[in-house]
């Protein structure tokens, strides 16, 4: 079992699109999983049926009991995220701040305070189009630790996968450089990174190539929109070649894409054998060429 | 006055609108700052002639041990609820990057022997442009904690810029990130954009900033694209519509070019007015 990561430093670049097609496209012989757990999306191209759904704790908040609480103020003297504030006869924690870690809960000399685990989302495994499943996550409105719930949802496909005897795990990465997409990353055989010919799109492809490099794997790119800006089209082609990383994809800007999507399918079922299609089945075959010829 | 443009989804126009309408309130003669807070990939920079004025370097707090007089009693291993510190047979490591700064470790030790000391997780640099300044944290790479620099950027306008209309440009997405973006602000924009997952994405932000008890609006960019599940919505949900930007190739090729869109594209910089219209009629 491989895995094909996904990821793409700016957002709104075409990785989830991308992404949706490489699953269309291998069907019963890849699982999927959907890492962009702060803005899931792409079981609306897949047609997921949310079948079955395991929630998912991770963290903690403090409570202070009003009974036991004698407002001495040691809780609000330790919390370093101004989370504890004084009301007129006890203390009260704000859960957004709360950052959950014990203080307050250790020094408390009236045992007024408890922890209590945070349920952060749920997790989903769904029968999906081209007869495969797909494992994706539902982050709790305002929740925290969306690196470890991407950890879950990796492994969670990758569990399936070598269940199922699945040759590729197809992973849609978020975007930033930050914890989730670090989550994202790891143990990936090979990362696929999109891009776009705008400034910004080769700002944060260089960005998130270092962050890729110090993890030492192997990516290729596509480039999407090309026919935006030839000149930025050419420094990205330049940084690329300098960084020994094959552009597998150059795509036209083209709104068909926009029009799949409205239709809730991925570009390769939407028009099957027009050219964005065509390029992108050719990536795809690419992509597992690379891997296949890894040692 | 300060506005966090946010969205759920990446690549709606938070960066396009939120650079231009900073530097269309300048020309009006307006004290404006623009706070860049997608610290994880910051690019506003990129759109706004500027100078470089100011490079503060941004840390946080972590324990740094002390051998002298520890007694490796383990204490700390013990207080940590982040497995940010290991106890050797002989030594105390901490691993930085799980540290949240909580100081538990350090003020409970016995023999003071994890004094707090600071450690770089980026920059916060301050660009003077035509007429307003931008203020942009920049995350190190390998940073995997993106929240304590926003905050410190926020701070740092809150400092530097109290009497200006503050313009705060937000990370995508819907957690930590953007609430502590989004918090402590007089009003939140959320830019979609009229696909399935604009409207997905949205759904998530506006149940965000409800749990936030946010104030907030939408822009639906690229208008005419995609459906009108998104205005459906928002009437459902009685959510103001600030304005509709059309969707224009002419406009993406200005933005990939890296260029200001207003002086240049009539629409856009009518809808840049709504929205300036819309701000001035809050409170």
């Amino acid at each position: 079992m491989r895995e094909v990561v996904v990821i793409s430093g700016k957002g709104g670049t075409g990785k989830t699109s991308l992404s949706a097609s490489f699953a269309y496209l291998e069907g019963s012989n890849a699982l999927v999983s959907d890492c962009d757990v702060d803005a899931a999306n792409m079981h609306l191209l897949l047609d997921a049926n949310f079948k079955n759904k395991s929630d998912f704790f991770s963290g903690e908040i403090a409570i202070i009991d009003e009974d036991s609480c004698t407002n001495c103020g040691i809780c609000f003297e330790a919390c370093k995220f101004d989370a504890i504030t004084e009301d007129d006869d006890f203390h009260i924690v704000d859960p957004i701040s709360c950052e959950g870690c014990h203080y307050c809960f250790r020094v408390c000399p009236h045992d007024a305070i408890t922890m209590q685990t945070q349920k952060a989302g749920d997790i989903f495994v769904s029968d999906i189009k081209n007869s495969t499943q797909m494992v994706h996550a539902k982050l709790g409105f305002a929740a925290e630790n969306s690196g470890k719930l991407v950890a879950k949802v990796k492994t969670e496909a990758k569990i399936l996968a070598l269940r199922g005897d699945k040759e590729f795990v197809i992973t849609d990465g978020s975007p930033g450089i930050g914890c989730p997409v670090i989550s994202s990353l790891s143990g990936a055989s090979l990362v696929v990174l999109v891009t776009e010919a705008t400034v910004s799109g080769l700002h944060d492809l260089k960005r998130v190539q270092e962050l890729v490099k110090t993890f030492n794997l192997e990516a290729v790119c596509i480039i999407n929109k090309y026919d935006l800006n030839a000149n930025v089209t050419q420094d990205i082609e330049d940084f690329l070649d300098a960084q020994n990383i094959e552009v597998i994809a150059k795509l036209p800007y083209d709104e068909t894409f926009t029009k799949a999507l409205a239709k809730a399918q991925p570009i390769v079922e939407y028009s099957k054998d027009g050219e964005l299609s065509l390029l992108v089945k050719d990536s795809w075959e690419r992509i597992k060429t690379i891997i296949r010829n890894q040692k | 006055m300060k506005i966090t443009f946010a969205s759920g989804k990446g690549g709606t126009g938070k960066t396009t609108i939120s650079t231009n309408l900073t530097s269309y309130l300048a020309s009006m003669g307006k004290s404006v700052v623009l706070a860049d807070l997608d610290v994880e990939e910051p690019n506003s920079a990129l759109f706004i002639k500027s100078k470089l004025k100011k490079t503060t370097v941004s840390n946080k707090m972590i324990p740094k041990w002390n051998a002298v007089d520890c007694t490796l009693c383990k204490k700390c291993v013990e207080v940590c609820n982040f497995n940010a510190i290991v106890a050797m047979p002989k030594e105390i490591l901490v691993f930085p990057e799980l540290c949240h700064s909580c100081y538990a470790c350090s003020e409970l030790c016995p023999t003071d022997s994890l004094p707090m000391t600071p450690s770089r997780i980026g920059e916060i640099k301050e660009f003077s442009a035509d007429g307003f300044s931008l203020v942009e944290g920049r995350l190190d790479l390998g940073q995997e904690m993106a929240v304590p620099l926003i905050a410190q950027t926020i701070k740092y306008i809150d400092e530097n810029f109290n009497d200006s209309i503050k313009i705060l440009d937000a990370p995508p997405g819907t957690s930590c990130p953007v609430i502590e973006a989004s918090r402590g602000s007089d009003y939140v924009i959320l830019i979609t954009e009229s696909t399935p997952f604009g409207l997905n994405d949205l759904t998530l932000a506006v149940e965000t900033m409800k749990v936030l008890k946010q104030n907030f609006g939408i822009i639906i960019n690229r208008y005419g694209i995609g459906n009108n599940g998104v205005e459906e919505y928002c009437k459902a949900e009685n959510i103001p519509i600030i304005s509709k930007i059309q969707n224009d190739k002419e406009l993406a090729k200005l933005y990939a070019n890296g260029e200001l869109i207003y002086p240049k594209i009539e629409h856009f910089k009518n809808s840049l007015d709504e929205i300036i219209t819309f701000i001035g009629g809050l409170k």
